[in-house]
């Protein structure tokens, strides 16, 4: 038994029958992994490898390639809140409420609140510019955030 | 433009327009039907003939990449549809797939059956949690109520839809980037040919398609040609290889205007009337001193060509690399554009995949150039070594593999052409515009 429950392998091989070859499955794998053990650790690598018959490397080169999956390093807090940062939000005091948010949790972008809730992010467009500036909490967009309404929402969490 | 009644997003908005029941109601999966009832070859000819040409940035005509797939393939044949909408300001496929499922499945499976794939990957960017929780619960009412699956109203045609999610990469809007991303492997775009509809996803012939292209198929089965020709723009009668730019089409309206949004009209609006008519004006009584006419990869126009029309070639008549998404964004006459094409390179520094040497380098140091000017060290060599170098990178000077460097040139040689006067006062005054934030920002 390694760092995948045998729930978790279940809920891996659950997604063969959908592709030709198992290579496919190194994307929902490796968020099934992160979602569960908020991050990607270098054994559930090697372990994600010999379920899909690839070598650990394959594995590794498609996560790196990634930015959006963290090693040991970089474990997520509980929530992951992206501020995005592109032109339509930029436009609209995005930048503002990012330096604002991460103010407040006395982090800066990456980092995780010391009470290990919220790992704050910027992100390039969320596609949510008719209600800019936006932010991401986990994969929910929420629209027209003023700093009063993203305080609420941190504490929300 | 007054009789006009939008038909793309006629649903959004009205109660449970998500459900498969009321998208039945009003007469949903009936085009699927009469498709089955076609011959897949005639579905081709039908879409060819429309006039449709693909929404997702660069106007290829659908029916036509339909017609690049191999005759009599043993198959299989895939159709990836790219729901990786991540050029900025764009969202007008997000809206669909939220508020409107089923018109776009029901699209996807009108255009299986006529390219002859059983098998639909729906490659949709992470970041649309709920454009996800929303498909696949039309998904599975469509397994449901057997509109998908083995022999479907006894028409022996086989279809499984599958959905993929990405992982917050722009590079895999590209469509080969996609491919190898859904392949389980680094978004490296691939060179081309082979194209994907001779050898694409797991080597087969492949389709990518936007989604909404996929809703457009859907109107135009049950709609016609002639409804469908009917909007837009016809072919410029000087250019032989122009198919016009016919049909209806997604307005995305961002940035400083009093009403953000999405609207629907007939290919050929213009700026201006998107921003009076539809986005409410410009803000706080201002003027606008720019607009980005569809995704900021295709560069700039300037106050004085608001006017041109947003059809697949009026942008490229102002300079501009073309209609892209149609995801206009609004800049006013306070803001700095030394400032916004920052924001702008710094996007494309960040998401280039780095595969080809000219987009990797050419985009990080135009970043670090415009970083330097913000910070009030510019110097007036600077305006033209950004120009050269965003001259040498991408598919037009020849030196990249896929598009997204050409996108990511344009707003520099745009905005240093267009806007020169405010870069080089910007640069001689010494003028500083970085922020606090910025420094924030640099961690990564």
């Amino acid at each position: 038994m390694g760092v995948l429950s045998e729930e978790l392998r279940d809920q891996i091989r659950a997604q063969f029958p959908k592709y030709p070859n198992k290579r496919a499955v190194v994307l929902p794998a490796l968020h099934l992994v992160q979602d569960a053990q908020r991050y990607v650790s270098i054994e559930a690598v090697r372990e994600i490898a010999e379920l899909l018959e690839l070598h650990p490397a394959e594995v590794h080169d498609t996560m790196s390639f990634y930015q959006f999956f963290k090693d040991e390093q970089h474990k997520l807090g509980k929530h992951r809140v992206w501020v995005c940062r592109s032109i339509s939000c930029m436009l609209r005091g995005g930048e503002e409420l990012l330096q604002h948010m991460c103010e407040k949790l006395h982090v800066h972008p990456g980092q995780t609140s010391a009470d290990g809730k919220v790992t704050m992010e910027f992100a390039e467009c969320l596609g949510a510019c008719d209600g800019a500036p936006c932010i991401l909490v986990d994969d929910e967009a929420h629209m027209n955030i003023t700093p009063e309404k993203a305080d609420d929402l941190l504490k929300s969490l | 433009m007054s009789t006009f009644e939008p038909t793309l997003l006629a649903r959004v908005g009205k109660p449970e327009s998500q459900s498969l029941e009321t998208y039945r109601r009003d007469g949903g999966y009936e085009g699927f039907k009469k498709a089955l009832g076609m011959a897949p070859v005639d579905v081709v000819n039908l879409v060819k003939d429309s006039g449709l040409r693909g929404r997702g940035g660069a106007g290829f005509p659908t029916g036509l990449k339909w017609t690049f797939l191999p005759k009599d393939h043993p198959g299989p044949i895939y159709l990836a549809i790219n729901a990786d909408e991540s050029e900025p300001a764009t969202f007008n496929n997000r809206i669909l797939m939220e508020e409107d499922p089923h018109q776009v499945l029901e699209g996807i499976a009108i255009s299986c059956h006529a390219i002859k794939s059983n098998k639909a990957y729906l490659y949709l960017r992470y970041e649309y949690g709920r454009s996800y929780r929303v498909l696949q619960k039309a998904i599975d009412e469509c397994y449901a109520a057997g509109l998908f699956g083995k022999n479907i109203h006894g028409s022996g045609f086989d279809l499984d839809v599958v959905l993929h999610r990405g992982a917050a990469a722009y590079i895999c809007g590209e469509e080969t980037g996609l491919i190898e991303s859904l392949e389980g492997k680094r978004a490296w775009p691939r060179i081309k040919p082979p194209f994907p509809a001779i050898e694409g996803l797991f080597r087969k012939p492949t389709i990518v398609n936007n989604i909404e292209t996929m809703a457009c198929v859907k109107q135009i089965l049950d709609r016609g040609v002639d409804w469908f020709k009917s909007m837009g723009v016809p072919p410029d009668p000087k250019n032989p290889r122009d198919p016009g730019s016919y049909g209806p089409k997604l307005y995305c309206i961002s940035g400083h205007v009093n009403k953000p949004g999405c609207v629907e009209l007939p290919m050929g609006i213009t700026s201006r009337q998107l921003i009076d008519e539809y986005g409410g004006g410009v803000w706080k009584g201002r003027k606008a001193k720019a607009v980005v006419p569809g995704g900021i990869s295709m560069g700039f126009l300037s106050a004085d060509e608001l006017d041109l029309p947003l059809d697949f070639n009026g942008p490229g008549k102002a300079g501009c690399l073309g209609l892209g998404t149609a995801a206009i964004t609004v800049i006013d006459d306070q803001t700095s554009m030394v400032d916004v094409l920052f924001n702008c390179a710094r996007f494309f520094a960040h998401e280039s995949c780095g595969q080809c040497t000219p987009c990797r380098e050419g985009t990080a140091w135009i970043h670090k150039i415009l970083a330097r000017i913000r910070m009030g060290e510019g110097q007036p060599r600077d305006l033209d070594l950004l120009s050269e170098v965003a001259g040498s990178m991408g598919i037009i000077p020849g030196t990249t593999i896929c598009g997204l460097s050409d996108g990511a040139a344009w707003p520099i040689k745009n905005a240093i052409k267009k806007f020169r006067p405010e870069f080089e006062e910007y640069i001689k005054t010494g003028r500083k515009t970085v922020k606090s934030v910025d420094a924030l920002m640099e961690v990564h």
